[in-house]
């Protein structure tokens, strides 16, 4: 068994976000990259179903040269091997065709994203790259197992689940459930320094869709505070000013 | 040049949030000087089918075929994509909800498309660009996004743009496109959906609780407060993390991103990643014992308290409203 997981590389869940360049860029000033956490969660699913020799997981960013620590943890977390897409991951379409072009060469049985990136939160990749090379996509799943050839998927959809039924080749985004996000030993820090990691060139792919421009949500009024022995008071209040209920 | 709208049924009936989607479509064919057309997939009867008419969708698709009863995100992208074609539509419009997020990205490859996920506000047309706003790094800012191709594809956040009515009556077209086998790989073997709750992601009001209720046990009160209130539960990530509470309720920069009209957070310090995932709430009410609780910080209304004081007394007081 072969398994393909996408590892973004963003900044940390705490980081203050920030823009340059008339808002048109994110600072990255002083800013601590991660592994995205729900590629963590995808990550660590296809570790667990490979243990025990039954399979391989190969990690694979689409970035510059400076997403390579984030790599390295994916590898430290527990992939055999890393594929590097030297380029700027400039949209989900350009990452999602990268990783779709690499993957027509390396025969993976599934391959594995992330719900969403907490960067851009644009939950497209996974099933854009199903659509690339046109096998079955499930987006937002909380289970996964697979028997060999076939592979059953609960996804998330309002209210409740679904369960799915792949066989053959599929790609899946993973949300919290789908496993325990796993933690680097010692042992996979160390042996993460000399594992493989291979730098592919990127291919060209049209220009579809571009930022312009960030901003920052406009700040809220301060808070009116009501006294914990009139907390009855709050119900009139958003009934009659704030008019929600 | 048309717009063409994707309209979810959940049990053949269509939710807020596709009329949102309609009405959303109906503005911005307005705005470019076009015509709207709606397609449902899975076999809704005609009358649920008028209700389109309502917001604005003078013909509606009818896709009725057997195999596509249950959605399948790979082959209904297929018939979408057709009936794009079909329509001459050059921006598509769906919903930004858990089928959606499956669907959006797939149906934008089959177009060569730019995708607007989670747009929050109608496109502004500025000199010839497409502007699309929508929120990043979960909910911390918003990006203004241009779509550069000849076809576009938007999901709508829920919640985002409200409904408006624009009554026509919806001419319904059955539509009957070829199915590929190889589309209907993913065989959906079972959905469980809750029917007497309300589905956080489409809630309009939320109560949520942190680990200020210090145990599982302690969550009546907040169910009833929200049964009260018609109201979603949600709660922090430590307390789905300590499995306290299923993860689908987790709000929060890992968990899911919401905007109701209405949050109540009971017990939840407000961690910058909890602020992430709710900020974009209209209104926010912060119920902490601990003044300091950088919640407050972003509140519309606080009571600085217990919660297992404070609930009971809304309890009360809601019931006396409501009687």
């Amino acid at each position: 068994m072969k398994i393909l997981v996408c590892i973004s590389n963003v900044p940390d869940t705490t980081t203050k976000i920030t823009f340059t360049n008339d808002n048109t860029q994110f600072n990255t000033a002083g800013v601590q990259f991660i592994v995205n956490p729900y590629d963590e969660i995808a990550l660590s699913r296809a570790i667990e179903l490979c243990e025990g020799g039954k399979g391989t997981v190969t990690a694979i960013n689409v970035g510059e040269s400076a997403t390579e620590p984030t790599i390295r943890k994916a590898l430290a977390i527990g992939a055999d091997d890393a594929v590097r897409i030297d380029a700027f991951p400039r949209d989900a379409y350009f990452t999602a065709f990268q990783i779709a072009e690499y993957a027509k060469s390396g025969d993976f049985d599934m391959i594995l994203t992330g719900r969403e990136s907490i960067d851009y939160n644009g939950a497209q990749v996974a099933a854009m790259v199903g659509e690339f090379l046109n096998i079955p996509s499930v987006s937002i799943i909380k289970k996964l197992d697979y028997d060999g050839t076939t592979a059953t998927l609960e996804r998330e959809i309002e209210g409740g689940k679904e369960v799915v039924s792949v066989t053959g080749k599929f790609v899946a985004s993973c949300a919290e459930g789908v496993a325990e996000p796993k933690i680097p030993t010692m042992r996979g820090i160390m042996s993460a320094r000399s594992k493989p990691l291979t730098v592919v060139t990127a291919q060209p792919i049209e220009e579809v869709i571009k930022i312009v421009q960030f901003e920052t949500p406009p700040a809220r009024g301060a808070v009116k505070l009501i006294p914990a022995d009139e907390a009855a008071n709050l119900i009139n209040l958003l009934h009659t000013e704030a008019k929600v209920i | 040049m048309s717009v063409l709208v994707y309209v979810e049924q959940v049990d053949g009936k269509f939710k807020k949030s596709v009329f949102e989607a309609v009405s959303y479509a109906k503005a911005i064919a307005d705005k470019t000087g076009t015509s709207l057309s709606a397609i449902a997939i899975g076999n809704v009867a005609d009358s649920e089918l008028q209700e389109l008419g309502k917001y604005g969708a003078a013909k509606v698709l009818n896709v009725a075929t057997a195999e596509l009863k249950n959605f399948v995100n790979q082959a209904y992208a297929a018939v979408i994509a057709e009936a794009a074609q079909k329509e001459s539509a050059d921006i598509i419009v769906l919903s930004n909800s858990f089928s959606g997020k499956g669907l959006a990205p797939r149906v934008a490859v089959k177009l060569k498309a730019g995708l607007v996920d989670g747009a929050v506000e109608l496109p502004q047309l500025d000199g010839g660009k497409f502007l699309v706003k929508k929120g990043a790094f979960s909910g911390k800012a918003f990006a203004v996004t241009e779509l550069t191709s000849a076809k576009k594809v938007i999901a709508l956040n829920p919640n985002a743009f409200g409904v408006k009515e624009s009554p026509v009556t919806a001419v319904i077209e059955p539509f009957s496109p070829a199915v590929q086998s190889t589309d209907l790989a993913a065989i959906v073997k079972d959905i469980v959906r809750a029917t007497d709750k309300v589905s956080l992601p489409d809630a309009e009001l939320v109560v949520s609780a942190g680990r200020g209720l210090k145990g599982p046990e302690n969550w009546g009160m907040i169910e009833e407060l929200a049964n009260l209130l018609g109201a979603a539960t949600a709660c922090s990530k430590p307390v789905s993390d300590a499995d306290w509470r299923p993860h689908s309720e987790h709000v929060g920069q890992t968990g899911i991103a919401i905007s109701p009209n209405l949050y109540i957070a009971i017990g939840i310090s407000g961690a910058i990643q909890h602020l992430a995932g709710v900020s974009s709430s209209k209104v926010i009410v912060v119920i902490n014992k601990d003044p300091e609780a950088p919640f407050f910080k972003v509140a519309d209304y606080g009571i600085v308290g217990d919660a297992f004081e404070v609930v009971p007394k809304l309890i009360e007081a809601l019931k006396a409203h409501q009687a």
